[in-house]
């Protein structure tokens, strides 16, 4: 069976996050660290300003994340579907599947 | 990932906001005209930005042990050209600064011009380059969000550096320093970001020829 593209693309992607995973590590972000080696250079650096507002917990920073990812997601997936809609609507209006359809 | 809240000196912070004002401005204005002249390209651009939302927000794991986000910017580089990104990733930016004291408001410039400018170029000059050279879409669509994530990531590494030089090394050996921090670990992250930036332009343009996809995502042809 021949794997459509974004089949083993997706899959390949799955496998690039879960590879680093069984590897192991501590997996802290990478502008803590950059913000250790500043601090490691430089012993008397403060950050001159801090963020306005932080969210209280980890948790609460988990949800802000989970929002920001799932308005994106919501957005693509209502362009897709429009699409797809669209273009089905148009083949049947033509009574052919289109020329856009013969070559995929 | 962004340089930090308060992580930059003033004179620095300022001087980045200089840099990128401009094609934000431009960026802003090219917005208008596409949504002006093609109103097909509406809903690409939507979720441009969009994509660019989803993909920041995901941390994922790398090979090196640490954690960072790809940028998703390359999508719309590709699509409509590098300046549209400079608004789309500017927003991003500010939502995380705002709500998730991620990067931050003093640093907004400096993560503006690498994320939403530097990473947005790169991408659209291999998409160019690529398209020249006669590589298939999808090969050029992956190279082109593959190495502007990763032109994102190297260049904050340099503002860091210009930021924070080593004593003996100077600005070449900070830049390695950070480089190891940020560069090292995008790369697989790298690969991701230009492997879903196929996906996504696969499903946002359905069953069109490959050679055709990004001209009708554009809005420039039917």
């Amino acid at each position: 069976m021949r794997m459509s593209r974004p089949v083993w693309m997706l899959l390949a992607v799955a496998a690039l996050v879960v590879i680093p995973l069984l590897i192991g590590g501590e997996f802290a972000g990478a502008d803590g660290q950059a913000a250790a080696a500043i601090e490691a250079a430089n012993p008397d650096f403060a950050p001159w300003f801090t963020p306005l507002w932080q969210p209280p917990s980890g948790e609460v920073e988990g949800l802000f994340f989970a929002l920001q990812a799932a308005l994106g997601a919501l957005v693509v997936g209502y362009v897709i579907g429009r699409r797809h809609g669209r273009a089905k609507a148009e083949a049947e209006r033509h009574g052919t599947t289109g020329p856009a359809a013969r070559n995929a | 990932m962004h340089i930090m809240e308060g992580y930059l000196p003033a004179s620095q912070s300022l001087a980045w906001y200089a840099a990128s004002a401009p094609f934000v401005v431009a960026g802003a204005v090219r917005i208008r005209k596409i949504v002006r002249e093609r109103p097909e390209a509406r809903m690409t651009l939507a979720a441009s930005g969009a994509f660019a939302f989803v993909l920041s927000a995901l941390k994922i794991p790398s090979v090196t042990g640490s954690c960072s986000h790809p940028t998703g910017t390359g999508l719309g580089a590709v699509i409509f050209g590098p300046s549209v990104m400079a608004v789309l990733g500017l927003i991003v930016l500010l939502f995380q600064a705002l709500l998730l004291a991620h990067g931050g408001l003093t640093t907004l410039g400096a993560n503006t011009f690498s994320m939403a400018i530097v990473g947005p170029w790169v991408a659209w000059g291999i998409w160019r380059l690529g398209r020249g050279a006669g590589l298939s879409m999808a090969l050029t669509v992956f190279l082109a969000a593959a190495l502007g994530d990763l032109a994102t990531y190297l260049f904050t590494s340099f503002q860091l550096a210009l930021a924070y030089p080593d004593p003996v090394s100077g600005v070449a050996g900070a830049m390695i320093k950070f480089g190891g921090i940020f560069a090292f670990t995008q790369i697989p992250l790298a690969i991701a970001e230009g492997l879903l930036t196929v996906v996504v332009i696969d499903a946002l343009s359905g069953r069109v020829r490959d050679a055709d996809k990004i001209g009708v995502l554009a809005g420039e042809a039917r």
